[in-house]
């Protein structure tokens, strides 16, 4: 197949891929490369539930084309967890019951790294912005808050 | 649709200047993107400009700031010394979008969008900003209100882009701030905005002053009268209030389903005086 070939680095590890200038990355992490972690809600840029870290930016994978990721380094969702062990942003997500469909989850786990990466001790207010990004239709957001809470003082006694 | 990475502004005019068919700037990529998915734009040619040298970074010159074209708007939120000189610029470009989008967009992309609710873009207009154009026919640099023409339309032609946009070193004692109004606290389309940048005298009164108002008009709005207002004054009541009136009657909005012509007038003045006010304390007013 024609296409443009692409090099990047998808959680760490090498990948290379073919794809057409109009695909986004989202499609290409979920049709190409089999990581359907990210999902697509709005595929406008509107729910953040397709978010991925592309060199150290949060971003709405819906909104980069896929060529865009030569040379860069993406994290999704699949790389969060260390093998069986869940990050504690994980862990706090099934404990508080911070999800319910779960379509947005992996969204919201990637927005709340991005913050807790930047920010490890936000107040309530930084955290309801900072997800301001991301859209719940199940939760009323109060229990996925206070799981960032939470997993934000895990992490700072790590 | 072919997408390309030119590494020089060279290449890039060159390649948007030879195009056959439609030929489009990719920075961000949160307009252009979501333009082409509902079918507003089909390019045949997509132009990343993000590989071009320098063209991703804030740089400070002897004449103050050069914004280049890729900068994403977060990357504005933490330059320590633009937001210390500009903060309204700063606050107008992070009030754009999510933690996602402000992690893409850019300002010169929020000019060349030409939405009339563009949020940057009162502030840059206020702030005096310019646009740095290169193009087929050589470079050229012009006020930031004179790319916007109509909207979605701008006045750059065939082959140019903008590499970067450029904002004054600040005289002491100057400040600038940005408002808008929106119906939620984030996540929102201005209905109205204004965007104030003063600088003042030893004496705190208003020495040169720059007013523009946002979603008031098909492009943004400069309102001469309204810094008119403010000079040769300590932005007292009578002052604002001047501006205030100013704005309303500048205003030529529209009445669609976020807000009224009525209503926009109205807010116009209200904002532009809260915004002249941050700018005063901000220029270091009493």
């Amino acid at each position: 197949m024609s296409g443009i070939a692409v090099s990047t680095t998808i959680n760490g590890d090498d990948v290379e891929f073919l794809c057409q200038a109009e695909e986004t990355l989202l499609d290409v992490l979920r049709d190409r490369l089999g990581l359907t972690g990210a999902k697509e809600g709005c595929g406008t840029g509107d729910c953040g539930a397709c978010s991925v870290i592309v060199d150290g930016r949060l971003v709405c994978s819906c909104l980069v084309l896929g060529a865009e990721a030569e040379g860069r380094s993406i994290e999704t969702i699949e790389g969060m967890a260390d093998g069986e062990k869940l990050h504690p942003l994980q862990e706090k997500f099934l404990e508080h019951a911070a999800l319910q469909c779960g379509v947005c989850t992996p969204g919201f786990l990637m927005a709340a790294k991005d913050l807790l990466t930047r920010n490890p001790d936000p107040t309530e207010e930084e955290i309801r912005f900072a997800l301001a990004g991301n859209l719940c239709r199940c939760t009323g957001y109060d229990k996925i808050v206070r799981a960032v809470q939470d997993a934000a003082t895990v992490m700072k006694g790590a | 649709m072919q997408y390309t990475r030119p590494t020089s502004v060279n290449d890039a005019v060159s390649l948007l200047a030879e195009a056959k068919g439609t030929a489009v700037v990719l920075a961000g990529g949160s307009d252009l993107l979501v333009r082409m998915k509902g079918g507003f734009v089909e390019p045949d040619l997509i132009v990343d400009i993000k590989s071009i040298d320098g063209i991703g970074e804030i740089r400070q010159t002897a004449d103050g700031f050069a914004i280049g074209a890729a900068v994403p708007c977060a990357v504005m939120g933490e330059d320590e010394a633009l937001k210390n000189a500009w903060p309204g610029v700063v606050e107008a470009a992070n009030l754009i979008g999510s933690k996602q989008v402000q992690g893409r967009c850019t300002v010169t992309g929020n000019l060349c969008n030409a939405s009339p609710a563009a949020d940057s873009v009162p502030a840059l207009v206020a702030a005096g900003a310019r646009a740095a154009i290169a193009g087929p026919g050589g470079n050229r640099t012009v006020p930031v209100e004179e790319i916007p023409t109509a909207p979605g339309k701008t006045s750059l032609a065939k082959g140019e882009i903008i590499e970067a946009i450029l904002l004054d070193k600040r005289a002491p004692r100057s400040g600038d701030a940005y408002l808008r109004f929106i119906p939620r606290t984030e996540m929102d389309i201005a209905v109205v905005s204004a965007g104030v940048n003063l600088t003042l005298d030893e004496q705190g009164v208003v020495t040169a002053a720059r007013v523009a108002l946002g979603a008031a008009a098909p492009t943004v709005l400069l309102v001469a009268q309204a810094a008119e207002a403010l000079i040769g004054t300590a932005a007292d009541e009578d002052a604002l209030e001047k501006l205030a009136a100013a704005c309303s009657a500048a205003c030529k909005p529209i009445d669609d389903k976020r807000g009224t012509v009525e209503f926009r007038k109205k807010v116009a003045g209200v904002l532009a005086r809260r915004a002249a006010m941050i700018a005063y304390k901000r220029a270091g007013g009493k």
